[in-house]
């Protein structure tokens, strides 16, 4: 936590917020408007704006929370609606590079609080790249469950440093994930499901789920159902490997 | 599309130019100096230049520009590095180089542990490598392999830096974070817990250093950005304890009276023995800026500008002496064009970087004269490869540093600005334009 005489976002001098609030690109090409806002630290995320009506509430336990589940890679966003009503009282957000898709994703949540008052307020989307900045989003600990959903393959070798499981990015989503919190993935490609499970398998900070486990958890079976992709896989027949760790303390 | 978005300025030679490095022993026992693939270093307890050693290479030691050169804690080791993915690490009893190792990529940042075991270095797609040394007491050891410990994905790191007390490594990047990593007991299997985040710069980080005392042994983390502040940290909870605004400060130095955001980045920092100064060197700056650090406090605040009279000297590099409590500061870069003098390199010396806080500031002259400084003469001759400069040659060599410092940073946001543009355009089937 940042002490407030030390809030970078607030000007010592006026006492008043900073532009550079958000980062902005001092050098930035101005015919492009397609950059994106990278929150400087957790802290200066305002989720008041993604959770409006669950931060509207007076009461103090309501106002404090925070988001303890993250969809890496999103897409259109199935597997948040499904979890929103699963998990009513959680704050869950989906993170997703494509532009378009995630204004897809906005409209599609806001057009289903509207048709459904009080519901689906728990979910939220933002664009962002998830391989550079989850540390901009998320304290130490702060996830109980992240998702990898039908990954983007990167079949090439010398794209495997691209692919959003690797030994590396493990040890970032280690961060994210306090001890005890759940990763998920689940690919239909065989090869990437080996990766994924090879490289979890490896770290020292996660520990597969015994089968019994993998059957009493309700969101197992999300995994391949619930999103877009999951859905054409299963319409063309195909096959799903998944792999779901749990973060354990480093021995 | 290309892998490499970090590779991009490797077309562009127009950018290849290297700020002149320095690094002192420990025990000020030599001072070495690195222009563009040039290696020099000067044997002080000999009064000597050093020839440097290299069974391995046929003459030229580095073949491309030398990125980071260092001293481990206890000075038995030295460490080369740079663009020509070459990683040198030498005895400083015998100036040998005693390992090469070879990088994947151009190496941008490298650092010793403590107890001199590892050498760990950072290539440019922010990938950290650690390579074991133990037991090689001086001797060459042969075929060394480095393994791949941590990454910053696909960002250039810009310094590493290990914690006082060794339990952490600090590594600095392009993208404006710092990540402090537990350093582990067998670090060759990675380095996997991170401890925490330090984030609060609002550009690149170009540079950390440790305050520490006996008082405060573990340290406080100063971190330097392009966003022109300095930056005091607690690393084991990542929390910003204090920033100082350096940029205007430097601005009222410029004769022009024109402050330039682009031109007060902050290039290096320095600590003192006792954790009280940091000396931090400044894009645009003519001179140095002392801060005073309270560690008790934790604030950092500004104390005074060190303007160097006599010539246009704007520091690339800034190291202290913690036994001696001289700051050696470097001006210069390689590849000047039209110049006689294509790797130019000048060293000033302040002294009293180790008085009590209060002293030191009240005092007026301390930059040392060319005949006050340790070795003299001879050293300056070997350091700088000449012992006097035609004051032309400074003022370009001030203007290729800030171009330099100029290029990288649009270079960067350029690359960012490709990045989500395709990633728009979806151009590329697999979405993940960060690094295409
Ligand atoms: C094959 S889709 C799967 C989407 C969704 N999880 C599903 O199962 O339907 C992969 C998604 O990850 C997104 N993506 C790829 N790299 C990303 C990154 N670095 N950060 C955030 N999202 C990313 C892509 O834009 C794409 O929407």
């Amino acid at each position: 936590m940042l002490a407030n005489e030390a809030n970078p976002t607030i000007s010592k001098s006026t006492g008043l917020p900073r532009k550079r609030f958000y980062r902005a690109r001092a050098h930035s090409n101005p015919l492009s408007d397609s950059h994106f806002p990278i929150p400087i630290a957790p802290l200066h995320v305002d989720y008041s704006l993604h959770y409006p009506q669950v931060f509207a509430a007076s009461d103090e336990v309501q106002v404090s929370k925070k988001v303890q589940f993250a969809d890496i890679g999103c897409g259109f966003g199935g597997l948040l609606i499904s979890l929103s009503t699963l998990f009513p009282e959680t704050l869950m957000i989906g993170m997703e590079l494509r532009d378009k898709v995630t204004e897809y994703v906005k409209e599609r949540i806001s057009g289903l609080r509207v048709a459904n008052p009080g519901q689906y307020q728990n979910i939220s989307v933002v664009r962002t790249n998830s391989m550079k900045y989850i540390p901009n989003y998320f304290e130490k600990g702060q996830l109980s469950k992240m998702f990898f959903l039908f990954p983007d393959p990167h079949f090439k070798e010398k794209n495997h440093r691209r692919r959003v499981i690797s030994p590396h990015l493990l040890d970032e989503y280690a961060y994210a994930i306090g001890v005890g919190g759940i990763i998920y993935t689940i690919t239909d490609v065989e090869e990437l499901g080996d990766w994924m499970k090879a490289c979890l398998e490896s770290h020292p900070m996660f520990e597969a789920l015994t089968f019994e486990e993998l059957e009493s958890d309700p969101v197992v079976n999300l995994l391949s159902s619930a999103t877009e992709e999951g859905q054409k896989v299963a319409r063309n027949g195909g096959q799903t490997f998944q792999a779901v760790y749990r973060r354990v303390q480093p021995s | 599309m290309e892998d490499a978005p970090m590779e991009y300025g490797e077309s562009n030679k127009e950018i290849e130019v290297a700020p002149a490095l320095i690094a002192v022993h420990p025990n000020q026992e030599s001072v070495a100096v690195a222009v563009g693939s040039d290696l020099r270093v000067f044997d002080l307890q000999g009064d000597c230049a050093v020839s440097l050693v290299d069974d391995s290479s046929g003459g030229s030691l580095h073949k491309d520009s030398i990125r980071a050169i260092r001293y481990g804690a206890n000075g038995k080791l030295f460490v080369s590095a740079g663009d020509d993915k070459l990683v040198k690490i030498w005895s400083t009893e015998s100036w040998r180089c005693i390992s090469t190792v070879c990088s994947e990529k151009r190496v941008s940042a490298v650092a010793i542990t403590n107890d001199g075991l590892y050498v760990c270095f950072a290539d440019k797609f922010g990938v950290v490598w650690v390579v074991d040394v133990d037991g090689s007491d001086g001797q060459a050891i042969v075929n060394k392999k480095a393994a791949p410990m941590l990454s910053h994905y696909c960002s250039i790191i810009t310094s590493l830096e290990f914690s006082p007390e060794g339990q952490f490594i600090v590594s600095a990047d392009r993208d404006f974070k710092i990540r402090v990593t537990a350093f582990p007991n067998k670090p060759l299997d990675g380095a996997h817990e991170i401890q925490s985040y330090c984030l609060g710069h609002t550009e690149f980080v170009s540079c950390l250093a440790f305050a520490c005392n006996v008082e405060y042994p573990q340290g406080f983390l100063v971190s330097g950005s392009g966003d022109s502040t300095v930056r005091l940290w607690e690393i084991s909870s990542g929390t910003l304890l204090d920033t100082c605004e350096v940029g205007g400060k430097a601005g009222l130095l410029e004769s022009n009276g024109r402050e330039e955001e682009c031109c007060s980045a902050i290039t290096d920092l320095c600590t003192n023995s006792d954790g009280t100064l940091v000396a931090v060197a400044v894009q645009s700056l003519q001179g140095i800026i002392l801060l005073s650090c309270n560690l008790s406090a934790r604030t950092l605040s500004l104390a005074k500008v060190v303007s160097i009279g006599g010539e246009t000297f704007i520091p690339t590099r800034l190291v202290a002496s913690r036994s001696t409590g001289l700051l050696w500061m470097i001006t210069g870069v390689s590849n000047l064009r039209g110049y006689e003098y294509t790797s130019l390199a000048r060293v000033r010396v302040i002294f009293g970087f180790n008085k009590s806080n209060h002293d030191f500031i009240q005092n007026e002259r301390l930059v040392l004269e060319d005949d006050k400084v340790p070795g003299g003469s001879n050293l300056l001759e070997k350091l700088q490869g000449s012992v006097s400069f035609d004051e032309k040659v400074f003022v370009a060599a001030a203007e290729a540093v800030k171009t330099a410092m100029g290029n990288f940073i649009t270079v960067c946001d350029t690359m960012a600005e490709r990045r989500v543009r395709n990633a728009d355009r979806g151009r590329i089937r697999d979405h993940n334009a960060d690094c295409s």
